[in-house]
């Protein structure tokens, strides 16, 4: 499903002797055997497809198991275990009634241990590359934790501190990414358990600027909408992290490093902390959920579709192979939806909140019926039905897309607020044109969008995320270099 | 340390497996040198030492610290015995030291640093570490500094390490009463520069 050229994979430079000869590699070779063993040792027990994608995945067949890599069945990357599920069931319904009973887990551990299978390779060593053609932390599967920053260059900032600035970045995030401490790292031991951590780098129109680099028109706030309700201190920047990794002692430690780094060039503006599904706990490739309950993502483009490519890398120009990010903090008020009963809700939705169908479908990837009337007379996915608006189904200028990659918070409410919540999304949306994909989507649900009733954007910014870079390069080498 | 690997990686290191490991010294150690040896024309020595993750801490002015791992490929002790760059008037090499009380200082390492044969040495805030002093320049987050060190033998070792901030280690080198190892090494006694 998700076939995404930046799944977690090796690290970048297989060939640098310097890893080669590097002892710590020297000095851990039963994960390599470990691997190795595991891997055919689990083979005869695999179903085909399972051992086929095994033998194609050899090179790096703990990815395969550990990541979000979006296979069809996470069991089958587990090898040994599968087998042995199989074999239980075969033995009897005894077993299964025992499975049933003691618990899935236990029986897991109980079954797998004689097997002789071993644990499932560990997510938190799970590595992203940081080089590459674009950077990671758009097409790679979403990890469950994120931090988002926002800097603000200092006043007087010259093209020469934006660039000993991004080196310094650039450096830290390729060895953060693959496990390693940072140059300097104080705490170097919360580096090694990446997680898939993936560091994102985005610039504002300033940062560029003092780059003395032509700034696209693009590179702007957003214009005005009448629903924002924005807050300044939640609004722009001139530099963006997007850090986010399957375990939040990883991100918290990345983005402590990164700000130790960034500080001798910029001042935080704001932080984002969210969350997304986390790993293990649905099965990869599910469409989030947000806290509305609604099934949020259905019509991404995937990644590795030629769609994913058309759709969110900007394809010439010195970004070429960049994005566009949109990153809007969209209030919920869970409150007032709380008072919405659930056909409302699917009204204001147009999807079904189940399943995620459309309402004139019934599975989640169907596709709407726009025409379709319902039993009185109206269309059944309604005019004002959020996906109805985003589609554009009825405006001259409709069927943009968009990479949403959104993020939950749910923050601490202080006491005597008289509230119980603070929460929503930190809705978060890759584009390669900002002007001709994102804004005219938005217009239409400003203009007209049930969901506006409960929602609320009170932060917003637009950030330009260079393409990636190779090692040797700054990240953003290509656009300001 | 990641168990994802790459081909010919994994390959190679399946070869590694049955070679001694060796001991490591430095918590983050495991990145790319930017600046590893390759002395030149020097001889057979040249590439006796590397060194992995180099860098420096930022300073304005003054003296400052350069750290990193070096490591000693051959099955010779390899004996440091100088540096030299042309950011900084001077070098040394540095060693701290505990005195009775407890207290630790820095000095100047008179005989140089030893990196043991097949092993490394660990360049650290708060021990051993490379001294550069009068400094031509402020030397500031993102720039690089090369730095040369040198070898008992004659070879030289360039590298190119990168400036940092850095705050840490503070308690080897504050306190204005016990700058003891700063003003032993004639008069440079601020402690700003670490």
């Amino acid at each position: 499903m998700q076939d995404d050229p930046r799944q977690p994979t090796a690290p970048q430079d297989p060939a640098d002797p310097q890893h080669l000869g590097d002892p710590r590699d020297a000095a851990d070779p039963q994960h390599v055997t470990e691997s190795a063993d595991r891997r055919s040792a689990a083979q005869p027990d695999e179903r085909q497809d399972a051992a086929a994608s095994a033998a194609s995945a050899a090179s790096a067949a703990p990815q395969s198991a550990a990541g979000p890599d979006g296979q069809q069945d996470p069991a089958a990357s587990r090898p040994g275990r599968r087998g042995v599920l199989i074999g239980g069931a075969a033995a009897g319904g005894a077993v299964l009634g025992a499975a049933a009973l003691a618990g899935a887990d236990a029986v897991r551990d109980r079954v797998g241990a004689p097997s002789g299978g071993e644990a499932a390779p560990l997510m938190g060593a799970t590595t992203i590359p940081f080089h590459g053609e674009h950077q990671a932390g758009i097409e790679t599967p979403p990890a469950a934790h994120a931090t988002f920053v926002s800097l603000d260059l200092r006043p007087g900032a010259v093209r020469d501190d934006v660039i000993r600035m991004l080196r310094i970045l650039t450096d830290d995030a390729a060895r953060l990414t693959a496990g390693r401490g940072a140059l300097a790292d104080t705490e170097p031991e919360l580096a090694e358990v990446p997680a898939s951590l993936t560091i994102t780098v985005g610039f504002g129109p300033a940062l560029v600027r003092a780059a003395e680099r032509e700034v696209p028109t693009w590179l702007a706030p957003l214009p005005a909408f009448g629903i924002d309700r924005l807050e300044p201190t939640l609004c722009d920047g001139d530099l963006l992290l997007q850090v986010s990794a399957g375990e939040p002692h990883t991100v918290a430690h990345a983005v402590r490093m990164l700000l130790k780094d960034l500080r001798a060039f910029a001042d935080l503006r704001w932080t984002q902390q969210g969350f997304h599904q986390a790993h293990g706990s649905v099965k990869p490739g599910t469409t989030m959920r947000n806290l509305f309950g609604q099934v949020d993502g259905t019509v991404n483009p995937q990644p590795g579709e030629e769609s994913f490519r058309h759709t969110v890398w900007i394809p010439d120009g010195p970004w070429a192979g960049g994005t566009s990010m949109v990153l809007r903090r969209i209030a919920m008020d869970l409150d007032t939806w709380d008072e919405l009963d659930r056909p409302g809700r699917e009204l204001a939705i147009g999807r079904r909140l189940d399943t995620g169908a459309p309402l004139t479908g019934t599975a989640e990837h169907d596709e709407p019926d726009f025409d379709k009337l319902g039993p009185n007379g109206f269309a059944a996915i309604p005019e004002f039905s959020h996906m109805r608006r985003a589609r554009g189904v009825d405006s001259p200028n409709g069927g943009q897309t968009i990479l949403r990659r959104p993020y939950s918070y749910d923050e601490p409410v202080g006491a005597g607020a008289g509230a119980i919540s603070s929460s929503g999304l930190i809705f978060v949306a890759f584009q390669a044109s900002v002007l001709e994909q994102f804004v005219p989507m938005q217009r239409r649900l400003d203009e007209l969008d049930l969901l506006n009733t409960w929602t609320t954007p009170i932060g917003s910014a637009v950030f330009g995320i260079p393409p990636g870079c190779a090692e040797g390069e700054f990240v953003g080498e290509a656009v300001l270099g | 340390m990641t168990r994802t690997t790459a081909p010919t990686r994994r390959a190679a290191l399946l070869g590694l497996v049955s070679l001694p490991v060796l001991p490591l010294l430095a918590a983050c150690d495991g990145g790319t040198a930017s600046g590893a040896s390759d002395g030149g024309s020097s001889g057979a020595t040249a590439s006796a030492l590397s060194v992995t993750d180099p860098w420096a801490k930022a300073a304005e002015s003054d003296m400052t610290g350069v750290f990193g791992v070096l490591k000693n490929t051959t099955d010779k002790d390899v004996h440091v015995t100088g540096a030299k760059s042309p950011a900084a008037g001077m070098c040394e090499l540095h060693e701290t030291i505990t005195d009775s009380t407890g207290a630790s200082s820095m000095q100047k390492a008179e005989n140089g640093f030893v990196v043991p044969a097949g092993g490394e040495f660990a360049l650290e805030p708060g021990a051993n570490h490379i001294m550069l002093m009068q400094l031509t320049g402020p030397l500031k987050p993102g720039d690089e500094v090369e730095v040369t060190l040198e070898l008992e033998d004659g070879t030289t070792i360039p590298f190119t390490a990168a400036v940092k901030e850095f705050t840490g280690a503070k308690e080897n080198y504050g306190g204005a009463s016990d700058g003891g190892g700063m003003e032993d090494m004639g008069g440079m006694g601020s402690d700003g520069g670490h």
